[in-house]
């Protein structure tokens, strides 16, 4: 993986793709087994970083290094965020036009549920994510979505996150085949190769956290969603799970999804229910 | 590196820059002849979920060369397009198993 990075890092610019065909030595009987799946994930990151403290990992690339740490804490004294979540908070409590509030469109009025998003939805057969269900509780109530890529769905759920720092991740899979296609389907697309570049999810924040892409060192997958939204100076601004998705392809020359396809649903839904038991630390900052 | 990485076997090195000339200038029907299948190959990967934004680029660069009459530039761009999409179609086709390789088990 060392050579795959560094062929990111140094040619960009190269019109090269190398195809490496790996021979599967997959077992006979592939069973969908979450949290088999769950359980072998968090033990391949606790086994390869002994010395980061497991509630650590939500905290994204500042878990695999020091220096980076002690940079980030001293800035959370003036997050990056704040203005962000501020305005969250503020629009959380506006009434739309019809008087209805976001409060109305979510269990215990929206606070400190974060840990259970994204959920499957039985009725609709499939993966609801927080996003999601924002932009819809806006156009049940006559409003306008918001864009899944700008500041107002991260100022939302900035604040959204910020009301469940501390609890651990807890979704659930229902007793449901669609479910449990929707985890495989996500997990398939996390370690699917796709890109000019070749890589998978999996090549950069399995095979490669703590190593640096250009300035940036890269975050374990473990727990890669309880710290979003994201304040990020590279975006001189906040940046929703959407995306930071398509971002992440458009950086192996992968054309990105369309925000909310459905396999972006589904992967939210696989890395979320690994990270299972990990503590909630959004919104976070990246420098 | 990793051991799935040992494993696994370099398939093809596809060196674009290294695709032959052609032996004599591109005229329209040659440039609208490689365009049509590159977006033809395009299509397909998009299809599949698995457009490269290289292949996006590549096709739009042969066609702003054809429109300016350059049809030497515009066939040589439209080939290396449809190159890349068929190369994106056996990326797809290959790791609908292949991902299995990766998975942390
Ligand atoms: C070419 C390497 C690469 C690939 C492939 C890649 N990413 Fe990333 N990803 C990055 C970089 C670089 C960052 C920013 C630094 C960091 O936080 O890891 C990042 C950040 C993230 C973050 C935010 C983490 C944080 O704490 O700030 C998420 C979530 C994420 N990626 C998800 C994905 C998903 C899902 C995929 C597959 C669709 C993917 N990435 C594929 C390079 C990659």
């Amino acid at each position: 993986m060392k050579a795959s990075i560094s062929l990111l890092r140094g040619s960009l610019g190269a019109a090269l793709v190398a195809f490496a065909l790996a021979v599967p030595s997959v077992s006979a009987a592939d069973k969908v087994d979450p949290a088999a799946d769950a359980k072998a994930f968090q033990k391949f990151f606790f086994k390869k970083f002994p010395d980061v403290k497991h509630d650590d990992f939500v905290n994204g690339p500042y878990s695999m290094n020091e220096d980076m740490k002690r940079q980030w804490q001293e800035k959370e004294e003036f997050p990056p965020y704040e203005f962000s979540l501020d305005a969250g908070k503020e629009m959380f409590a506006t009434p739309f036009k019809n008087g209805k509030t976001y409060a109305d469109c979510f269990p215990n009025g929206g606070i400190g549920i974060r840990q259970n998003y994204p959920y499957f939805d039985t009725k609709e057969g499939k993966v609801v994510t927080l996003e999601l269900a924002l932009n819809r509780c806006r156009e049940a109530n006559g409003e306008a979505p918001y864009s899944y890529v700008k500041d107002e769905m991260a100022s939302l759920t900035a604040y959204m996150a910020f009301t469940s720092r501390g609890k651990p991740m807890d979704i659930k899979i229902p007793d449901d085949p669609r479910a449990l296609e929707a985890f495989e389907n996500g997990k398939r697309y996390f370690y699917t190769r796709r890109g000019q570049l070749n890589f998978s999810c999996a090549s950069c924040h399995v095979q490669s956290p703590g190593e640096r892409i250009r300035a940036e060192i890269l975050a374990p997958a473990l727990g890669i969603l309880n710290a979003m939204p994201i304040y990020r100076s590279e975006w001189s601004g906040m940046g929703t799970i959407s995306r930071r998705f398509i971002t992440c392809n458009s950086q192996t020359r992968a054309v990105p999804l369309e925000p909310q396809a459905d396999e972006y649903r589904d992967v939210e839904y696989f890395l979320s229910y690994v990270a299972n038991g990990l503590p909630i630390s959004g919104p976070g900052a990246r420098p | 590196m990793s051991a799935a990485m040992q494993r696994s076997l370099v398939l093809a090195m596809l060196l674009l820059s290294s695709l032959a000339p052609p032996a004599r200038a591109a005229n329209e029907a040659d440039y609208k002849a490689a365009y049509a299948a590159a977006e033809v190959a395009s299509k397909e990967a998009s299809g599949m979920r698995n457009q490269w934004t290289t292949t996006v680029s590549t096709l739009a660069a042969a066609k702003k060369a054809g429109d300016g009459g350059d049809f030497d530039g515009a066939v040589a761009a439209a080939k290396e397009a449809e190159a890349l999409a068929k190369a994106s179609i056996v990326q797809a086709t290959s790791e609908k198993e292949a991902w299995k390789a990766m998975e942390i088990r």
